[in-house]
Protein backbone atom coordinates (compact mmCIF):
# COMPACT_ATOMS: atom_id res chain seq x y z
CA UNK A 1 0.00 0.00 0.00
CA UNK A 2 2.65 2.60 -0.76
CA UNK A 3 1.57 3.77 -4.12
CA UNK A 4 1.58 7.37 -4.86
CA UNK A 5 -1.09 7.53 -6.44
CA UNK A 6 -3.94 5.50 -6.27
CA UNK A 7 -4.71 4.78 -10.14
CA UNK A 8 -1.34 3.14 -9.79
CA UNK A 9 -3.25 0.53 -8.23
CA UNK A 10 -5.58 -2.48 -9.27
CA UNK A 11 -9.23 -1.98 -7.72
CA UNK A 12 -10.06 -5.51 -8.15
CA UNK A 13 -7.39 -8.35 -8.52
CA UNK A 14 -8.81 -11.46 -8.84
CA UNK A 15 -5.82 -14.62 -8.23
CA UNK A 16 -6.21 -18.72 -9.08
CA UNK A 17 -10.34 -18.17 -9.24
CA UNK A 18 -11.97 -21.35 -10.06
CA UNK A 19 -15.30 -22.79 -8.88
CA UNK A 20 -16.48 -26.57 -9.27
CA UNK A 21 -20.06 -27.45 -9.50
CA UNK A 22 -19.11 -31.07 -8.39
CA UNK A 23 -17.36 -33.02 -10.93
CA UNK A 24 -18.22 -29.92 -13.58
CA UNK A 25 -15.59 -27.32 -13.37
CA UNK A 26 -17.20 -23.84 -13.95
CA UNK A 27 -14.13 -21.90 -14.40
CA UNK A 28 -10.68 -22.95 -13.20
CA UNK A 29 -7.46 -20.55 -12.46
CA UNK A 30 -8.37 -17.14 -13.69
CA UNK A 31 -6.29 -14.50 -12.58
CA UNK A 32 -6.80 -10.65 -13.73
CA UNK A 33 -6.91 -7.15 -12.72
CA UNK A 34 -8.82 -4.37 -13.20
CA UNK A 35 -7.82 -0.71 -12.26
CA UNK A 36 -10.15 2.59 -11.86
CA UNK A 37 -11.95 3.53 -14.83
CA UNK A 38 -11.14 0.79 -16.61
CA UNK A 39 -13.47 -1.42 -18.70
CA UNK A 40 -13.52 -4.93 -18.93
CA UNK A 41 -15.01 -7.52 -21.45
CA UNK A 42 -15.48 -10.85 -20.56
CA UNK A 43 -16.51 -12.77 -23.86
CA UNK A 44 -16.42 -16.24 -25.04
CA UNK A 45 -19.62 -18.98 -26.16
CA UNK A 46 -22.32 -20.14 -23.78
CA UNK A 47 -21.01 -22.68 -20.86
CA UNK A 48 -17.74 -21.27 -21.42
CA UNK A 49 -17.50 -20.43 -17.74
CA UNK A 50 -18.42 -16.20 -17.84
CA UNK A 51 -21.50 -15.52 -15.26
CA UNK A 52 -20.14 -18.25 -13.15
CA UNK A 53 -16.60 -16.03 -13.08
CA UNK A 54 -18.98 -12.85 -12.58
CA UNK A 55 -20.90 -14.13 -10.07
CA UNK A 56 -17.50 -15.72 -8.16
CA UNK A 57 -15.95 -12.12 -7.91
CA UNK A 58 -18.97 -9.97 -7.07
CA UNK A 59 -19.57 -12.25 -4.49
CA UNK A 60 -22.82 -13.91 -5.34
CA UNK A 61 -21.46 -17.24 -5.34
CA UNK A 62 -18.77 -18.23 -3.06
CA UNK A 63 -15.51 -19.67 -4.93
CA UNK A 64 -13.68 -23.09 -4.13
CA UNK A 65 -10.31 -21.63 -5.01
CA UNK A 66 -8.31 -18.53 -5.25
CA UNK A 67 -8.97 -14.84 -4.02
CA UNK A 68 -10.70 -11.91 -4.77
CA UNK A 69 -9.22 -8.73 -3.62
CA UNK A 70 -10.71 -5.42 -3.93
CA UNK A 71 -9.40 -1.81 -2.85
CA UNK A 72 -12.45 0.09 -0.60
CA UNK A 73 -12.72 3.96 -0.43
CA UNK A 74 -10.31 4.64 2.47
CA UNK A 75 -7.27 2.65 0.11
CA UNK A 76 -7.35 -0.74 2.06
CA UNK A 77 -7.67 -4.02 0.10
CA UNK A 78 -9.66 -6.89 1.56
CA UNK A 79 -10.10 -10.23 0.66
CA UNK A 80 -13.53 -9.98 -0.23
CA UNK A 81 -14.52 -13.32 1.50
CA UNK A 82 -12.66 -12.23 4.20
CA UNK A 83 -15.16 -9.22 5.39
CA UNK A 84 -18.45 -9.90 7.01
CA UNK A 85 -21.64 -10.71 5.42
CA UNK A 86 -22.93 -6.86 6.46
CA UNK A 87 -19.73 -5.29 5.00
CA UNK A 88 -19.98 -7.24 1.49
CA UNK A 89 -24.00 -6.30 1.72
CA UNK A 90 -22.89 -2.43 2.20
CA UNK A 91 -20.47 -2.22 -0.34
CA UNK A 92 -22.74 -4.22 -2.89
CA UNK A 93 -24.91 -1.36 -2.50
CA UNK A 94 -22.85 1.77 -2.46
CA UNK A 95 -19.50 0.83 -4.12
CA UNK A 96 -20.91 -1.43 -6.53
CA UNK A 97 -23.37 -1.43 -9.09
CA UNK A 98 -24.57 -5.05 -10.93
CA UNK A 99 -26.70 -5.07 -14.25
CA UNK A 100 -28.54 -8.26 -14.62
CA UNK A 101 -29.26 -9.68 -18.31
CA UNK A 102 -32.85 -9.88 -17.32
CA UNK A 103 -33.99 -6.24 -15.32
CA UNK A 104 -36.98 -7.90 -13.80
CA UNK A 105 -34.16 -9.67 -11.59
CA UNK A 106 -32.24 -6.68 -10.56
CA UNK A 107 -35.68 -4.03 -10.18
CA UNK A 108 -38.54 -4.11 -7.99
CA UNK A 109 -41.72 -4.26 -10.81
CA UNK A 110 -44.09 -3.64 -8.52
CA UNK A 111 -42.97 -0.23 -6.78
CA UNK A 112 -42.38 2.77 -9.34
CA UNK A 113 -39.53 4.03 -11.10
CA UNK A 114 -38.70 6.55 -8.88
CA UNK A 115 -38.79 4.40 -5.72
CA UNK A 116 -36.67 1.84 -7.78
CA UNK A 117 -34.15 4.58 -8.20
CA UNK A 118 -34.50 5.84 -4.62
CA UNK A 119 -34.09 2.38 -2.82
CA UNK A 120 -30.37 2.54 -2.61
CA UNK A 121 -30.50 6.26 -1.28
CA UNK A 122 -33.57 5.03 1.09
CA UNK A 123 -31.04 2.09 2.26
CA UNK A 124 -27.76 4.29 3.20
CA UNK A 125 -29.97 6.53 5.38
CA UNK A 126 -31.67 9.53 3.48
CA UNK A 127 -34.78 10.52 4.97
CA UNK A 128 -35.69 13.06 3.00
CA UNK A 129 -38.57 12.67 0.08
CA UNK A 130 -38.22 15.85 -1.61
CA UNK A 131 -34.35 15.31 -2.40
CA UNK A 132 -34.89 11.52 -3.09
CA UNK A 133 -36.90 11.89 -5.52
CA UNK A 134 -35.35 14.95 -6.88
CA UNK A 135 -32.26 12.39 -7.25
CA UNK A 136 -34.48 10.19 -8.82
CA UNK A 137 -35.97 12.51 -11.36
CA UNK A 138 -32.18 13.71 -12.17
CA UNK A 139 -31.14 10.25 -13.04
CA UNK A 140 -34.20 9.48 -15.00
CA UNK A 141 -33.37 12.44 -17.29
CA UNK A 142 -30.02 10.99 -17.45
CA UNK A 143 -30.69 7.82 -18.88
CA UNK A 144 -33.56 9.14 -21.11
CA UNK A 145 -36.47 8.34 -19.29
CA UNK A 146 -39.28 11.01 -19.52
CA UNK A 147 -39.85 12.57 -16.34
CA UNK A 148 -43.38 12.15 -16.04
CA UNK A 149 -42.79 8.80 -15.76
CA UNK A 150 -41.38 8.45 -12.80
CA UNK A 151 -44.26 7.20 -10.87
CA UNK A 152 -44.88 4.55 -13.32
CA UNK A 153 -43.81 0.70 -12.65
CA UNK A 154 -41.46 -1.17 -14.52
CA UNK A 155 -43.71 -3.81 -15.49
CA UNK A 156 -45.25 -0.34 -17.82
CA UNK A 157 -42.03 -0.30 -19.69
CA UNK A 158 -40.63 -1.35 -22.54
CA UNK A 159 -37.21 -3.43 -22.36
CA UNK A 160 -34.95 -0.75 -23.31
CA UNK A 161 -36.39 1.39 -20.59
CA UNK A 162 -36.76 -1.35 -17.98
CA UNK A 163 -32.82 -1.79 -18.78
CA UNK A 164 -31.84 2.14 -18.50
CA UNK A 165 -33.74 1.94 -15.16
CA UNK A 166 -32.17 -0.93 -14.00
CA UNK A 167 -28.44 0.92 -14.85
CA UNK A 168 -30.04 4.30 -13.16
CA UNK A 169 -30.66 2.44 -10.06
CA UNK A 170 -27.65 1.03 -9.82
CA UNK A 171 -25.40 4.31 -10.43
CA UNK A 172 -27.36 6.53 -8.38
CA UNK A 173 -24.69 6.12 -5.03
CA UNK A 174 -21.59 6.84 -7.21
CA UNK A 175 -20.61 2.95 -7.30
CA UNK A 176 -16.63 2.67 -8.41
CA UNK A 177 -17.22 -0.77 -10.12
CA UNK A 178 -20.22 -1.75 -11.78
CA UNK A 179 -20.85 -5.19 -12.75
CA UNK A 180 -22.76 -6.13 -16.25
CA UNK A 181 -24.18 -9.81 -17.43
CA UNK A 182 -25.24 -9.35 -20.93
CA UNK A 183 -26.51 -5.85 -20.89
CA UNK A 184 -27.34 -6.04 -24.26
CA UNK A 185 -29.10 -9.33 -24.60
CA UNK A 186 -32.74 -9.46 -25.37
CA UNK A 187 -32.79 -5.98 -26.89
CA UNK A 188 -33.15 -5.27 -30.32
CA UNK A 189 -30.35 -3.85 -32.25
CA UNK A 190 -31.26 0.16 -32.14
CA UNK A 191 -32.11 0.14 -28.92
CA UNK A 192 -29.05 -2.49 -28.28
CA UNK A 193 -27.16 0.62 -30.25
CA UNK A 194 -28.52 3.78 -28.12
CA UNK A 195 -28.20 1.70 -24.36
CA UNK A 196 -24.30 1.24 -25.16
CA UNK A 197 -24.01 4.42 -26.67
CA UNK A 198 -25.66 5.74 -23.03
CA UNK A 199 -23.62 3.48 -20.87
CA UNK A 200 -20.19 4.45 -22.60
CA UNK A 201 -20.78 7.68 -21.99
CA UNK A 202 -21.52 6.95 -18.47
CA UNK A 203 -19.05 5.34 -17.77
CA UNK A 204 -16.48 8.00 -19.35
CA UNK A 205 -18.60 10.53 -17.16
CA UNK A 206 -18.46 9.19 -13.97
CA UNK A 207 -15.09 7.21 -14.46
CA UNK A 208 -16.33 3.99 -13.91
CA UNK A 209 -14.71 0.79 -13.56
CA UNK A 210 -17.16 -1.87 -15.50
CA UNK A 211 -16.98 -5.47 -15.73
CA UNK A 212 -18.97 -6.49 -18.34
CA UNK A 213 -19.78 -10.36 -19.74
CA UNK A 214 -20.91 -10.42 -22.86
CA UNK A 215 -21.23 -12.78 -26.26
CA UNK A 216 -21.51 -9.79 -28.69
CA UNK A 217 -17.93 -9.27 -29.80
CA UNK A 218 -19.48 -6.01 -30.97
CA UNK A 219 -20.53 -5.32 -27.40
CA UNK A 220 -16.71 -5.90 -25.75
CA UNK A 221 -15.55 -3.61 -28.96
CA UNK A 222 -17.98 -0.60 -28.16
CA UNK A 223 -17.15 -0.28 -24.65
CA UNK A 224 -14.17 -2.12 -23.40
CA UNK A 225 -10.52 -0.86 -22.65
CA UNK A 226 -9.11 -4.73 -21.83
CA UNK A 227 -10.60 -8.16 -22.95
CA UNK A 228 -10.49 -11.47 -21.33
CA UNK A 229 -11.24 -14.40 -23.46
CA UNK A 230 -13.12 -17.68 -21.78
CA UNK A 231 -13.10 -21.33 -23.29
CA UNK A 232 -14.17 -24.28 -20.97
CA UNK A 233 -13.94 -22.55 -17.95
CA UNK A 234 -10.09 -21.15 -18.37
CA UNK A 235 -8.74 -17.91 -20.10
CA UNK A 236 -6.99 -18.53 -23.18
CA UNK A 237 -6.62 -14.57 -24.56
CA UNK A 238 -6.37 -11.66 -22.64
CA UNK A 239 -5.18 -7.59 -23.58
CA UNK A 240 -6.20 -4.90 -25.61
CA UNK A 241 -9.36 -4.99 -26.84
CA UNK A 242 -8.48 -3.65 -30.02
CA UNK A 243 -5.36 -6.08 -29.60
CA UNK A 244 -7.61 -8.91 -29.12
CA UNK A 245 -10.21 -8.66 -31.91
CA UNK A 246 -7.85 -7.16 -34.40
CA UNK A 247 -5.11 -9.80 -34.42
CA UNK A 248 -6.29 -12.72 -32.28
CA UNK A 249 -3.74 -15.36 -31.32
CA UNK A 250 -5.51 -18.11 -29.97
CA UNK A 251 -7.19 -20.28 -32.43
CA UNK A 252 -10.30 -20.43 -30.57
CA UNK A 253 -10.33 -16.44 -30.53
CA UNK A 254 -9.55 -16.64 -33.95
CA UNK A 255 -12.79 -18.78 -35.02
CA UNK A 256 -14.39 -16.10 -32.52
CA UNK A 257 -13.47 -13.07 -34.25
CA UNK A 258 -14.01 -15.04 -37.61
CA UNK A 259 -17.65 -15.58 -37.07
CA UNK A 260 -19.06 -12.63 -37.01
CA UNK A 261 -21.55 -11.76 -39.80
CA UNK A 262 -20.18 -8.94 -41.86
CA UNK A 263 -22.80 -7.04 -43.00
CA UNK B 1 -44.52 -31.69 36.52
CA UNK B 2 -48.31 -31.29 35.21
CA UNK B 3 -50.19 -28.50 36.54
CA UNK B 4 -53.69 -29.16 38.33
CA UNK B 5 -56.51 -30.49 35.99
CA UNK B 6 -59.44 -29.54 35.90
CA UNK B 7 -62.67 -31.50 35.28
CA UNK B 8 -65.04 -30.33 32.90
CA UNK B 9 -68.38 -31.89 31.72
CA UNK B 10 -68.61 -33.87 34.41
CA UNK B 11 -65.00 -35.34 34.16
CA UNK B 12 -65.32 -36.35 30.34
CA UNK B 13 -62.30 -33.99 29.24
CA UNK B 14 -59.81 -32.89 31.86
CA UNK B 15 -58.43 -29.46 30.35
CA UNK B 16 -54.93 -28.32 31.80
CA UNK B 17 -55.30 -25.01 33.83
CA UNK B 18 -55.84 -22.67 30.81
CA UNK B 19 -55.80 -25.30 27.99
CA UNK B 20 -52.21 -25.94 27.18
CA UNK B 21 -50.35 -27.79 28.72
CA UNK B 22 -47.34 -27.02 31.51
CA UNK B 23 -44.65 -27.80 29.11
CA UNK B 24 -45.91 -26.02 26.24
CA UNK B 25 -46.49 -22.81 28.70
CA UNK B 26 -42.70 -23.03 29.50
CA UNK B 27 -41.92 -23.51 25.99
CA UNK B 28 -44.54 -20.31 25.33
CA UNK B 29 -42.76 -18.82 28.30
CA UNK B 30 -39.16 -19.00 27.34
CA UNK B 31 -40.19 -17.36 24.05
CA UNK B 32 -41.84 -14.50 25.45
CA UNK B 33 -38.81 -13.72 27.84
CA UNK B 34 -35.98 -13.84 24.75
CA UNK B 35 -38.89 -11.18 23.19
CA UNK B 36 -38.49 -9.35 25.66
CA UNK B 37 -34.79 -9.17 26.30
CA UNK B 38 -34.70 -8.44 22.07
CA UNK B 39 -37.22 -5.67 22.11
CA UNK B 40 -39.08 -5.94 18.19
CA UNK B 41 -37.02 -9.25 17.47
CA UNK B 42 -39.34 -12.13 16.25
CA UNK B 43 -38.81 -15.38 18.11
CA UNK B 44 -40.23 -18.28 16.45
CA UNK B 45 -41.69 -20.76 18.63
CA UNK B 46 -43.88 -23.78 18.18
CA UNK B 47 -47.16 -22.55 17.41
CA UNK B 48 -50.38 -25.03 18.73
CA UNK B 49 -53.26 -26.21 17.17
CA UNK B 50 -56.15 -23.83 19.24
CA UNK B 51 -59.54 -25.16 18.87
CA UNK B 52 -60.15 -21.91 16.86
CA UNK B 53 -59.34 -21.54 13.27
CA UNK B 54 -56.28 -19.35 12.44
CA UNK B 55 -56.84 -15.92 11.78
CA UNK B 56 -59.39 -15.65 14.86
CA UNK B 57 -56.44 -15.29 17.19
CA UNK B 58 -54.78 -18.35 17.87
CA UNK B 59 -50.98 -16.33 18.51
CA UNK B 60 -52.58 -14.22 20.94
CA UNK B 61 -54.34 -16.46 22.66
CA UNK B 62 -51.62 -18.88 23.35
CA UNK B 63 -49.81 -16.19 24.85
CA UNK B 64 -52.68 -15.00 27.20
CA UNK B 65 -52.74 -19.35 28.11
CA UNK B 66 -49.12 -18.88 28.99
CA UNK B 67 -49.14 -15.82 31.33
CA UNK B 68 -52.45 -15.99 33.09
CA UNK B 69 -52.94 -16.42 36.37
CA UNK B 70 -55.77 -17.85 38.90
CA UNK B 71 -55.88 -13.92 40.65
CA UNK B 72 -55.86 -12.37 37.17
CA UNK B 73 -58.46 -10.11 35.61
CA UNK B 74 -59.25 -10.13 31.82
CA UNK B 75 -60.34 -8.41 29.03
CA UNK B 76 -60.32 -8.81 25.35
CA UNK B 77 -60.53 -6.38 23.09
CA UNK B 78 -61.84 -7.05 19.10
CA UNK B 79 -62.08 -3.85 16.99
CA UNK B 80 -62.10 -1.51 20.39
CA UNK B 81 -65.46 -3.60 21.29
CA UNK B 82 -65.70 -6.00 23.93
CA UNK B 83 -68.88 -7.54 22.92
CA UNK B 84 -68.11 -8.55 19.18
CA UNK B 85 -67.90 -12.42 18.63
CA UNK B 86 -64.06 -12.59 18.53
CA UNK B 87 -63.98 -10.68 22.06
CA UNK B 88 -67.15 -12.86 23.36
CA UNK B 89 -66.05 -16.00 21.81
CA UNK B 90 -62.24 -15.77 23.98
CA UNK B 91 -63.34 -14.48 26.79
CA UNK B 92 -65.66 -17.35 27.38
CA UNK B 93 -63.19 -19.37 26.59
CA UNK B 94 -60.68 -18.04 29.26
CA UNK B 95 -63.60 -18.44 31.87
CA UNK B 96 -64.23 -21.70 30.87
CA UNK B 97 -60.75 -23.32 30.35
CA UNK B 98 -59.05 -21.02 33.72
CA UNK B 99 -62.21 -19.96 35.38
CA UNK B 100 -60.47 -16.19 35.51
CA UNK B 101 -62.48 -13.08 36.32
CA UNK B 102 -63.10 -11.11 33.36
CA UNK B 103 -64.12 -7.52 32.92
CA UNK B 104 -64.30 -4.93 29.89
CA UNK B 105 -63.35 -2.67 32.30
CA UNK B 106 -59.57 -1.48 31.15
CA UNK B 107 -59.01 -0.15 34.77
CA UNK B 108 -59.70 -3.43 36.29
CA UNK B 109 -57.96 -5.86 33.94
CA UNK B 110 -54.45 -7.39 34.41
CA UNK B 111 -54.40 -9.61 31.02
CA UNK B 112 -56.03 -7.61 28.08
CA UNK B 113 -56.20 -9.62 25.09
CA UNK B 114 -56.41 -7.19 22.02
CA UNK B 115 -57.55 -7.54 18.07
CA UNK B 116 -57.19 -4.02 16.51
CA UNK B 117 -57.05 -1.49 19.19
CA UNK B 118 -54.85 -0.04 22.07
CA UNK B 119 -57.18 1.10 24.95
CA UNK B 120 -57.84 5.00 25.17
CA UNK B 121 -57.01 4.84 28.99
CA UNK B 122 -53.60 4.76 29.22
CA UNK B 123 -52.12 1.39 30.60
CA UNK B 124 -50.27 0.82 34.02
CA UNK B 125 -47.12 -1.30 34.90
CA UNK B 126 -49.43 -3.92 36.53
CA UNK B 127 -51.25 -4.70 33.08
CA UNK B 128 -50.21 -6.91 30.49
CA UNK B 129 -51.51 -6.48 26.51
CA UNK B 130 -51.43 -9.12 24.07
CA UNK B 131 -51.65 -8.24 20.70
CA UNK B 132 -53.29 -10.61 18.04
CA UNK B 133 -50.86 -10.69 14.91
CA UNK B 134 -51.82 -12.34 11.61
CA UNK B 135 -48.30 -11.19 9.88
CA UNK B 136 -45.89 -10.16 12.23
CA UNK B 137 -43.18 -9.32 9.13
CA UNK B 138 -43.18 -5.94 8.10
CA UNK B 139 -40.87 -6.60 5.54
CA UNK B 140 -42.99 -9.38 3.83
CA UNK B 141 -45.28 -7.79 1.12
CA UNK B 142 -41.49 -6.34 -0.52
CA UNK B 143 -40.06 -8.95 0.14
CA UNK B 144 -40.90 -12.18 -0.05
CA UNK B 145 -38.13 -14.03 1.05
CA UNK B 146 -38.02 -15.24 4.53
CA UNK B 147 -34.06 -16.02 4.62
CA UNK B 148 -33.65 -12.60 2.75
CA UNK B 149 -36.29 -10.86 5.56
CA UNK B 150 -34.48 -12.69 8.10
CA UNK B 151 -31.07 -11.09 7.28
CA UNK B 152 -32.28 -8.31 6.43
CA UNK B 153 -33.38 -7.67 10.17
CA UNK B 154 -29.78 -9.40 11.29
CA UNK B 155 -27.63 -6.19 9.33
CA UNK B 156 -30.51 -3.81 10.33
CA UNK B 157 -31.03 -3.15 6.39
CA UNK B 158 -34.40 -1.52 6.51
CA UNK B 159 -33.91 0.84 3.35
CA UNK B 160 -36.86 -1.32 1.53
CA UNK B 161 -39.58 -0.32 4.60
CA UNK B 162 -38.91 3.77 3.28
CA UNK B 163 -39.41 2.25 -0.14
CA UNK B 164 -42.85 1.17 0.76
CA UNK B 165 -43.34 4.81 2.10
CA UNK B 166 -42.23 6.94 -0.33
CA UNK B 167 -44.53 4.75 -2.88
CA UNK B 168 -47.38 6.04 -0.64
CA UNK B 169 -46.83 9.81 -1.18
CA UNK B 170 -45.86 9.22 -4.48
CA UNK B 171 -49.34 7.51 -5.18
CA UNK B 172 -51.31 9.67 -2.85
CA UNK B 173 -49.37 12.78 -2.09
CA UNK B 174 -49.24 11.58 1.77
CA UNK B 175 -48.35 8.48 3.39
CA UNK B 176 -51.30 6.36 2.93
CA UNK B 177 -50.46 3.20 5.39
CA UNK B 178 -53.32 3.75 8.19
CA UNK B 179 -52.60 0.72 9.97
CA UNK B 180 -49.94 -1.89 10.71
CA UNK B 181 -47.88 0.93 10.49
CA UNK B 182 -43.91 0.14 10.78
CA UNK B 183 -42.58 1.02 13.51
CA UNK B 184 -38.60 0.87 15.04
CA UNK B 185 -38.33 -0.37 18.44
CA UNK B 186 -35.34 0.54 20.96
CA UNK B 187 -33.39 2.11 17.65
CA UNK B 188 -33.22 -1.54 16.12
CA UNK B 189 -35.74 -3.76 15.27
CA UNK B 190 -38.43 -2.77 12.77
CA UNK B 191 -41.70 -3.93 13.87
CA UNK B 192 -45.29 -4.63 12.53
CA UNK B 193 -46.96 -2.88 15.41
CA UNK B 194 -49.97 -5.79 14.05
CA UNK B 195 -53.30 -4.10 12.40
CA UNK B 196 -53.76 -1.44 14.47
CA UNK B 197 -54.61 2.02 13.35
CA UNK B 198 -51.66 4.18 13.30
CA UNK B 199 -54.01 6.50 15.75
CA UNK B 200 -52.96 3.72 18.49
CA UNK B 201 -49.13 3.75 17.50
CA UNK B 202 -47.71 6.90 19.38
CA UNK B 203 -49.43 4.87 22.75
CA UNK B 204 -46.70 2.21 22.24
CA UNK B 205 -43.95 4.40 22.87
CA UNK B 206 -42.76 4.76 26.72
CA UNK B 207 -45.53 2.63 27.59
CA UNK B 208 -45.88 2.07 31.14
CA UNK B 209 -47.56 -1.67 30.16
CA UNK B 210 -45.57 -4.87 28.91
CA UNK B 211 -47.01 -5.35 25.23
CA UNK B 212 -46.51 -9.12 23.94
CA UNK B 213 -47.30 -10.09 20.44
CA UNK B 214 -48.33 -13.67 19.70
CA UNK B 215 -48.87 -15.16 15.61
CA UNK B 216 -50.12 -18.40 15.58
CA UNK B 217 -50.05 -19.06 12.06
CA UNK B 218 -46.59 -17.67 11.33
CA UNK B 219 -45.26 -18.96 14.57
CA UNK B 220 -43.81 -16.06 16.19
CA UNK B 221 -43.42 -14.12 19.01
CA UNK B 222 -42.63 -10.46 19.70
CA UNK B 223 -42.80 -7.94 22.60
CA UNK B 224 -42.02 -4.57 23.72
CA UNK B 225 -40.66 -3.97 27.43
CA UNK B 226 -42.20 -1.36 29.17
CA UNK B 227 -40.46 2.20 28.91
CA UNK B 228 -39.32 1.12 25.23
CA UNK B 229 -39.03 3.57 22.57
CA UNK B 230 -41.03 3.17 20.13
CA UNK B 231 -40.83 5.39 16.88
CA UNK B 232 -42.88 5.39 13.48
CA UNK B 233 -41.16 5.21 10.53
CA UNK B 234 -41.43 8.80 8.58
CA UNK B 235 -39.32 11.16 6.09
CA UNK B 236 -37.91 14.46 7.10
CA UNK B 237 -40.24 16.43 4.88
CA UNK B 238 -43.21 14.10 5.57
CA UNK B 239 -43.32 13.29 9.12
CA UNK B 240 -45.72 10.71 10.72
CA UNK B 241 -49.01 12.00 11.53
CA UNK B 242 -52.16 10.19 13.23
CA UNK B 243 -55.64 10.35 11.73
CA UNK B 244 -57.58 13.36 13.08
CA UNK B 245 -61.68 13.26 13.17
CA UNK B 246 -63.72 16.43 12.40
CA UNK B 247 -66.36 15.50 14.83
CA UNK B 248 -66.63 14.11 18.34
CA UNK B 249 -67.79 10.71 19.22
CA UNK B 250 -71.58 11.04 18.27
CA UNK B 251 -72.70 9.43 22.11
CA UNK B 252 -69.98 10.70 24.44
CA UNK B 253 -68.53 13.59 22.97
CA UNK B 254 -64.98 12.31 23.26
CA UNK B 255 -62.09 14.03 21.02
CA UNK B 256 -58.66 12.87 20.42
CA UNK B 257 -59.97 9.09 20.56
CA UNK B 258 -60.09 7.11 17.40
CA UNK B 259 -64.07 7.00 15.92
CA UNK B 260 -65.68 4.21 13.54
CA UNK B 261 -68.40 5.31 11.38
CA UNK B 262 -71.54 3.50 11.60
CA UNK B 263 -74.17 3.78 8.62
CA UNK B 264 -77.63 4.80 9.72
CA UNK B 265 -79.53 4.06 6.78
CA UNK B 266 -79.52 4.42 2.96
CA UNK B 267 -79.61 8.07 2.63
CA UNK B 268 -76.33 8.84 3.84
CA UNK B 269 -77.00 8.96 7.50
CA UNK B 270 -73.95 8.37 9.51
CA UNK B 271 -72.52 8.37 12.96
CA UNK B 272 -68.67 8.84 14.24
CA UNK B 273 -68.59 6.81 18.11
CA UNK B 274 -65.61 5.62 19.51
CA UNK B 275 -64.34 2.38 18.52
CA UNK B 276 -63.54 1.98 22.31
CA UNK B 277 -66.83 1.13 23.74
CA UNK B 278 -65.83 1.05 27.43
CA UNK B 279 -63.92 4.35 27.43
CA UNK B 280 -67.02 5.67 25.14
CA UNK B 281 -69.06 3.84 28.03
CA UNK B 282 -67.81 5.78 31.10
CA UNK B 283 -67.30 8.92 30.23
CA UNK B 284 -71.29 8.25 30.02
CA UNK B 285 -71.67 7.08 33.18
CA UNK B 286 -69.62 10.34 33.67
CA UNK B 287 -72.23 12.58 32.23
CA UNK B 288 -71.07 13.33 29.06
CA UNK B 289 -73.41 13.71 26.14
CA UNK B 290 -72.77 13.87 22.34
CA UNK B 291 -75.57 14.92 19.99
CA UNK B 292 -76.91 11.61 19.37
CA UNK B 293 -76.70 10.23 22.59
CA UNK B 294 -80.39 11.39 23.76
CA UNK B 295 -81.60 9.92 20.63
CA UNK B 296 -80.10 6.64 21.35
CA UNK B 297 -81.84 6.29 25.08
CA UNK B 298 -84.75 7.70 23.82
CA UNK B 299 -84.84 4.72 20.96
CA UNK B 300 -83.78 2.10 23.41
CA UNK B 301 -86.50 3.05 25.60
CA UNK B 302 -89.06 2.75 23.22
CA UNK B 303 -87.65 -0.52 21.78
CA UNK B 304 -87.63 -1.69 26.00
CA UNK B 305 -91.49 -0.72 26.01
Amino acid sequence: MSGPREDDQPLLSVRGLGKRYGDRVGCRDVSFDVWPGEVLAIVGESGSGKTTLLNCISTRLEPTTGAVRYRLRDGQERDLYEMSEAERRLLMRTDWGFVHQNPADGLRMSVSAGANVGERLMAVGQRHYGNIRGTAANWLERVEIAEDRIDDRPRDFSGGMRQRLQIARNLVTGPRLVFMDEPTGGLDVSVQARLLDLVRGLVADLGLAAIVVTHDLAVARLLSHRMIVMKDGAVIEAGLTDRVLDDPQAPYTQLLVSSILQV
Amino acid sequence: MTGQAQDIAGGMAAYNFAYLDEQTKRMIRRAILKGIAIPGYQVPFASREMPMPYGWGTGGVQVTASIIGRDDTLKVIDQGADDTTNAVSIRAFFQKVADVAVTTRTREASVIQTRHRIPEEPLTASQVLVYQVPIPEPLRFLEPRETETRKMHALEEYGLMHVKLYEDIARHGHIATTYAYPVLVDDRYVMDPSPTPKFDNPKMDMCEALQLFGAGREKRIYAIPPYTRVVSLDFEDHPFEVQRFEEPCALCAARDVYLDEVILDDKGGRMFVCSDTDHCEERRAAGHRGHLAAEEAYATTEAAQ
